[in-house]
């Protein structure tokens, strides 16, 4: 039942260095963008050797000019799209599709908390912007390696002035979560991007304030865990199957190819439906969904195939494929 | 009159009213999307996208828990602001489910809903209706739901009122309209026609109301206020006794009220009241004056009605543009 994709042509006006490793792209759809709402995000098709393949970006504003903006982190995990991006030069044809929007901000809540980590700032910008303009309460908390690595800090800051904390961990600065969600407003609500184990100790400390869980929010493309992405295989002893899984694939595509009748829908960790029984674990479970509990997650019985990977070895799973 | 869709989404819109809204699920379709109404425990009115995100299975079709909607289907709950806040069988919640929560304000007697940009949704935006709810006017009011028009044809109704004339003859309608001239002002969200008839006989229902014999000046000063609210000072005077130049003490005055929003392309609600601000202690006056505007099809609204709906199936069938501009029409374009 879900919709298609629809792609439409576009080009690239310009392309600059925001950080030794994030670009900033500016992109000019052939028919003049519509404002767009924060949080929304912008598909794009690219090439990743031969193979065709789509990558997501969050839009840094709302595109009030008619350019789409994102910002894009050349990750040394990149399954390849990153450095696709990188690559492109000025006037190059692009497909993209959207944007759309899984990542809405709610107006006219008592109060706001942002919270970014490293390219996680995307979609965090926008919001900011936005809540600027509407004059709502908020701050914005920006965390990054080092200095050089807070992309976008330095604008921001010109037009949303302190509301915009910055932290690099090379200086040993570090968010103090709990203290942040204390300082809320009642009703106030929370937006996360960021690395896995920001939004992991987000949500705990989110949860151990007792605020309500709906109030906080944040977007996952599961494109990190608790671990380094690396090549593991897994094995379907029912089907009599090993199958290799190289860095630049998720499990699931990994066990599509090698013919697994595989259900799945939404392909970032949120739905629960291309989820497997674990027999087996010769290493860790990297777990990078959102749909398990961390509870679900410590008793390693099931994972995501299509972000949760596996470090240090393999893993032995059965499948709901009963077609052989 | 030629574009399929032609009502701005960045504006309020009334959707109820406030005595409507309580702790049952009301759906309505508001500017071609399906909504559900209902008011919080804080006594606010809360207005979801009618649509459960997971199966698309009407909201309204399920029950309140507290402040929050909960799916008659597989029993997602979301709140007031839209946000799911419990999915069967698992111990999380899907990030992305939602469903779209639309600003909405109690004011004038109604509730008013955005459908647009949601940053936009400014209350001081909600467009001038207080003679609905405020003292000295007084009145009833009422609603014609999914009224089969267009919403523009009712405020091309409102702002010419030639057609008393021909469609409401022997209640307001008169000869007297027809032969006078009328003047149009505008602003850049305000259009204002106004009318004088001096020294003209009164027509029937303005003639009860006046409860004096011998001939009037009639005013109707019609103010339409974009994108769909029209309110019309109308009354009579005792003729020569100053009503044009500010005293109307020897006269009777009441405003019609209307707030057209629209439903469909080619359907609205019509909200519309008569206030009056004379005998505002008398109820059976009140109860009358509604039954002379809505009378299970014999009142002067039910007579609009009937020319309203047949206009659009007229439209519906004619190939050709639709309308040629008389003078007369000014007010509305």
């Amino acid at each position: 039942m879900t919709q298609p994709t629809e792609w439409r042509p576009a080009r690239l006006r310009s392309s600059r260095a925001l950080t030794p490793d994030i670009r900033l792209l500016e992109i000019e759809p052939s028919v003049r963008a519509a404002p767009v709402p924060p949080g929304s995000h912008l598909g794009v098709a690219v090439m990743i050797g031969e193979r065709p393949d789509t990558r997501s970006y969050s839009l840094l504003d709302s595109a009030a000019d008619g350019l789409y903006r994102i910002a894009v982190k050349r990750l040394r995990d990149s399954r390849g799209g990153s450095a696709y991006m990188h690559g492109l030069a000025p006037g190059a044809r692009l497909s993209i599709a959207g944007p759309r929007n899984h990542f809405g901000l709610a107006l006219g809540r008592p109060g706001y908390l942002l919270v970014a980590g490293g390219i996680g700032i995307t979609p965090l910008h926008a919001m900011a912007l936005a809540l600027h303009q509407a004059g709502a309460p908020f701050r914005l908390l920006y965390a990054a390696r080092t200095r050089q690595d807070l992309a976008l800090a330095d604008t921001l800051r010109a037009r949303i002035g302190d509301r915009l904390l910055t932290f690099a961990d090379a200086d040993g600065a570090r968010i103090d979560l709990p203290a942040a969600i204390a300082a809320l407003a009642p009703g106030a609500e929370a937006y996360v991007c960021g690395p896995y184990g920001m939004m992991e100790a987000a949500r705990r400390a989110w949860g151990e304030a007792g605020r309500p869980a709906q109030a906080l929010r944040f977007e996952t493309f599961g494109t990190g865990g608790r671990h380094a992405t690396e090549p593991f295989t897994v094995r379907i002893p029912r089907l009599g199957k090993e199958i290799a899984v190289s860095r630049t694939q998720t499990l699931l595509e990994a066990l599509e190819a090698a013919g697994v009748g595989m259900i799945h829908d939404c392909r970032r960790g949120e739905c629960g439906l291309c989820t497997v029984k674990i027999l087996a674990v010769d290493g860790t479970v990297d777990h990078r969904d959102v749909f398990f509990s961390e509870a679900q997650k410590a008793t390693n019985a099931q994972l995501c195939t299509c972000v949760s990977r596996v470090v240090g070895g393999g893993i032995t799973i059965d499948t709901a494929d009963r077609t052989g | 009159m030629t574009d399929a869709k032609a009502f701005p989404l960045n504006a309020w819109y009334a959707a109820a009213w406030d005595h409507e809204i309580g702790r049952a699920l009301t759906p309505r379709r508001i500017c071609d999307r399906d909504v559900v109404l209902y008011r919080r425990t804080d006594g606010g009115v809360a207005a979801l996208e009618d649509a459960c995100w997971h199966r698309l299975l009407p909201l309204s079709l399920g029950h309140l828990k507290g402040d929050q909607v909960m799916c008659g289907y597989h029993g997602l709950v979301f709140d007031a602001a839209g946000r799911c806040t419990f999915m069967p069988a698992q111990e999380t919640i899907n990030p992305s489910a939602c469903v779209r929560a639309f600003p909405a304000v109690e004011r004038y007697r109604l509730v008013w809903l955005w459908m647009g940009d949601p940053a936009l949704a400014d209350p001081d935006l909600v467009p001038d209706f207080h003679w609905n709810s405020d003292a000295p006017w007084v009145g009833e009011g009422g609603t014609f739901y999914g009224l089969k028009c267009d919403y523009r044809l009712v405020i091309d109704n409102l702002m010419d009122l030639t057609h008393e004339t021909y469609v409401h003859a022997g209640s307001i309608g008169d000869d007297a309209i027809t032969r006078s001239p009328f003047e149009v002002t505008h602003t850049d969200r305000q259009v204002t026609v106004e009318r004088w008839m001096e020294g003209i006989e009164p027509p029937p229902f303005w003639a009860r109301l006046l409860g004096k014999p011998g001939h009037v000046d009639r005013w109707q000063i019609i103010r339409f206020e974009a994108p769909s609210v029209v309110a019309g000072d109308v009354g009579v005077a005792l003729a020569g006794t100053g009503a044009r130049t500010g005293d109307r003490a020897q006269g009777v005055n009441g405003f019609f009220l209307a707030a057209i929003t629209p439903e469909t392309a080619t359907s609205c609600h019509y909200f519309w009241n008569f206030v009056r601000n004379f005998r505002t202690d008398d109820a059976e006056l009140t109860k009358a004056l509604t039954r002379a505007h809505v009378n299970d099809g014999k009142g002067v609204y039910d007579q609009d009605h009937d020319v309203l709906e047949a206009q659009q199936r007229a439209i519906d069938r004619q190939p050709r543009q639709p309308f040629y501009n008389l003078n007369i029409d000014a007010g509305a374009l």
